[in-house]
């Protein structure tokens, strides 16, 4: 907006944004940022509510805060009160917090809820130019938008709760350029454990990533979002990639986007934040599409990852800190360094998360398995990230194709991404998951074992009862007309 | 300032937890979240670890129980963003953390509790961490306005980030205050965001309530 300011080189969507909601200099040397969108759910809020009733606060812009419930959810049955009285009684807490703030809240009954980040980006919540402040570190999902997205903790939650601002400092700007056309069978999810494998799970740390680059910009909205909400495991607090034509489209009629004039005016604000041609970034790097193949992860970060065909790293090899963590990693999962991923036996295979949970990751899934049916040792589930998302699959009749296969088709939620809900691993489980983390216990039991890999994979791997290369299995599926 | 207090000097003895990239479902796992409190976090601090550890968990070893200072390694507190991370840790007692590097969430919430992260050179951590494995009577001292990490009388320099150091050792590093303070300055910001007013144009009043756009 008009500020007044003239720039001498051109700046990034991140300057942009920041500059358009920077409210002072705090004495700390710090900014106040205001938030555009709040979002809230029932695992960082509860405390931050309380800490607002105790020192007589209102929440500032309730119209800018939105509810729902997603971590708790059990996902098989969801009557009310839940049989999981824990949950039960979070969401009470969040349906009472919603009630006395005046948040707008998304529950079970609206048809609307889901994944924080599957249901924003689905209503028109979340737009490009915005800052978006959510509890939760896979917020970074919201800048496949254009916009700034940051996952904070539950002090800062009472902080935009009651001021709808945060106290934070400038982030520098890496520019990920990749390029070339993806290979069939290789996906978003490849690309992003690509980066972090490459970059390492603490290289974005200080850094805001803009991916850019054609393949990014062929990329559909589902797949940017992949994308950027995988940052946060590149240790990028925020990740975006610049709005476009793509964008725009798919702005267009949801709820919460303006309709008529002020639609292309809303246009053409997005459209002047976005990155300057002559932007300068602190640094850049480049991918090669073409070098990347199906990539899973064996180990227990998100960048101990391998491409399919490829095997094992020795520890030996690896200079003093990757080796040993790679030492411990092989002797948590029980897996020899040397030994090829492919093969790899897994018990369990999940299909769901904020990351891969839309309904282009249900259909690609839903392609592979269509007609066979899973491993018989194999338990597996889908898990839609949205009410809608399972609805508009249901329509399309992916829950009769999973279901056929073997699937399970459950009801919308974080589910088995994180130990919170009823769906967990049993003991020293493999999961073969969609999710984004791998971290020791991340699926609910503390000798759990996870490999990442696209929904793809995860569907192939599922019918295999282990590890294999998709892309081996889709060379006989037709492509539909 | 609201109840917050200065934070300079944190002095006691120290408890050293080697390894990189520990995430924060390893601090506190997550089916400790269920709940609507912070209370009680500190009795699950590192469960699955120390139940899993060959050894003693340093956690679980009675040699370090009562350690106020944290020593750890590279990008300490991955992974999520839950302030439980911190506030388990806190809740067990301690009440300053040195490290080769940390994640920028985890240390951003420690912050906003009053609980200073400092980094030092990865041989000033293994020498720390080799003393006080010795000798856990070891005093570890960190300081915010000096920037300094002394072992018994071994005196070594630390890092932290100019807007970190000045919240602590102003008190101010539980900001809603601050940010309530120039409220004015907000109202103005809300005032130049279109979006705020659901793009409508000059000749249409605001949908909404104050800068609202209800939505459906
Ligand atoms: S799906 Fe997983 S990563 Fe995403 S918000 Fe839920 S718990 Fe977090």
């Amino acid at each position: 907006m008009a500020s007044g300011i003239i720039y001498e080189m051109g700046r990034t969507l991140f300057q942009k944004v920041w500059d358009a909601h920077q409210v002072r200099r705090l004495p700390t040397g710090q900014t106040q940022l205001f938030i555009g969108l709040h979002l809230v759910h029932e695992v960082t809020s509860p405390q931050a509510f309380d800490m607002l009733r105790q020192r007589g606060w209102r929440v500032a812009f309730p119209s800018r805060t939105i509810a729902t419930v997603d971590h708790i959810v059990p996902t098989l049955q969801q009557q009310r009160p839940f049989l999981d009285v824990v949950a039960e009684d979070m969401l009470v807490a969040l349906e009472r917090n919603c009630r006395e703030f005046g948040v707008e809240l998304l529950n079970l009954d609206s048809g609307k809820q889901g994944i924080v980040h599957v249901i924003g980006p689905e209503l028109g919540l979340t737009q490009p130019g915005l800052t978006i402040a959510c509890g939760d570190s896979h917020t970074s999902t919201h800048g496949a938008f254009g916009a700034v997205a940051f996952g904070i903790g539950t002090s800062q939650v009472r902080d935009v709760l009651a001021s709808q601002c945060l106290a934070l400092d400038p982030l520098k700007v890496r520019r990920i350029a990749v390029s070339h056309r993806l290979a069939p069978g290789v996906y978003a999810k490849d690309v992003i454990l690509t980066i972090i494998r490459r970059l390492g799970v603490n290289g974005g740390v200080g850094f805001a990533y803009e991916y850019a680059g054609d393949t990014i910009e062929r990329m559909t909205m589902d797949e940017r979002m992949t994308i950027c909400n995988m940052s946060i495991e590149g240790g990028a607090r925020v990740g975006y990639v610049n709005p476009d034509r793509r964008t725009f489209d798919f702005m267009r009629g949801r709820p919460f986007v303006p309709s008529g004039d002020a639609f292309d005016r809303a246009c053409s604000w997005w459209r002047s934040m976005v990155s300057d041609p002559d932007a300068r970034y602190d640094d850049e790097v480049a991918i090669d599409a073409r070098e990347i193949e199906p990539t899973v992860t064996w180990g227990i970060n998100p960048g101990q990852a391998v491409g399919v065909s490829e095997t094992l790293p020795d520890p030996a090899a690896l200079e003093r800190s990757a080796s040993e963590s790679t030492r411990e990693a092989l002797e948590f999962m029980g897996f020899q360094s040397g030994a090829p991923i492919k093969g790899t036996h897994i018990d369990v295979a999940f299909i769901g998360s904020c990351t891969n949970s839309r309904l282009s990751d249900l259909r690609e899934a839903a392609r592979v398995v269509r007609g066979q049916h899973v491993a018989r040792h194999v338990k597996a589930l889908v898990v839609p990230g949205s009410q809608q998302t399972r609805q508009a699959a249901e329509q399309e009749g992916l829950d009769e194709i999973f279901r056929d296969a073997g699937f399970e088709w459950r009801g919308a939620g974080c589910s088995m991404c994180l130990g919170m809900n009823t769906d967990r691993l049993e003991g020293r489980q493999v999961c073969a998951s969609s999710s984004n983390r791998n971290f020791k216990g991340r699926q609910g039991s503390p000798t759990g074992r996870t490999l990442l890999m696209s929904p793809a994979m995860v569907a192939a791997a599922a019918l295999a009862g282990e590890v294999v290369d998709v892309r081996a299995i889709l060379a006989d599926v037709e492509v539909p007309a | 300032m609201t109840v917050t207090s200065r934070i300079d000097e944190i002095r006691g003895r120290a408890l050293p937890l080697r390894g990189d990239d520990i995430d924060t479902d390893r601090i506190i796992p997550a089916r400790y979240l269920r709940s609507t409190s912070f209370e009680g976090l500190d009795a699950h601090v590192f469960e699955d670890d120390r139940r899993s550890a060959s050894g003693l968990h340093p956690f679980a070893n009675p040699a370090f129980a009562g350690a106020r200072v944290l020593v750890v390694n590279r990008n300490f507190g991955c992974g999520s963003s839950r302030e439980h991370a911190p506030q388990a840790l806190y809740r067990w007692g301690i009440r300053a953390l040195v490290g080769q590097s940390f994640s920028e969430i985890f240390q951003g919430n420690a912050t906003m509790i009053g609980l200073p992260c400092l980094a030092a050179d990865p041989k000033v951590i293994e020498t720390i961490m080799q003393m006080v494995e010795a000798r856990p009577e070891t005093v570890v001292t960190l300081g915010v306005s000096t920037l300094a990490v002394s072992a018994d009388d071994q005196v070594f320099g630390a890092t932290l980030g100019p807007a970190i150091r000045e919240a602590l050792l102003s008190g101010a590093w539980d900001p809603t205050t601050l940010l309530l303070d120039r409220y004015e300055d907000v109202q103005r910001v809300a005032e130049r965001l279109p979006y705020l007013k659901g793009f409508a144009g000059n000749e249409e009043r605001r949908v909404g309530g104050q800068f609202g756009v209800k939505p459906c």
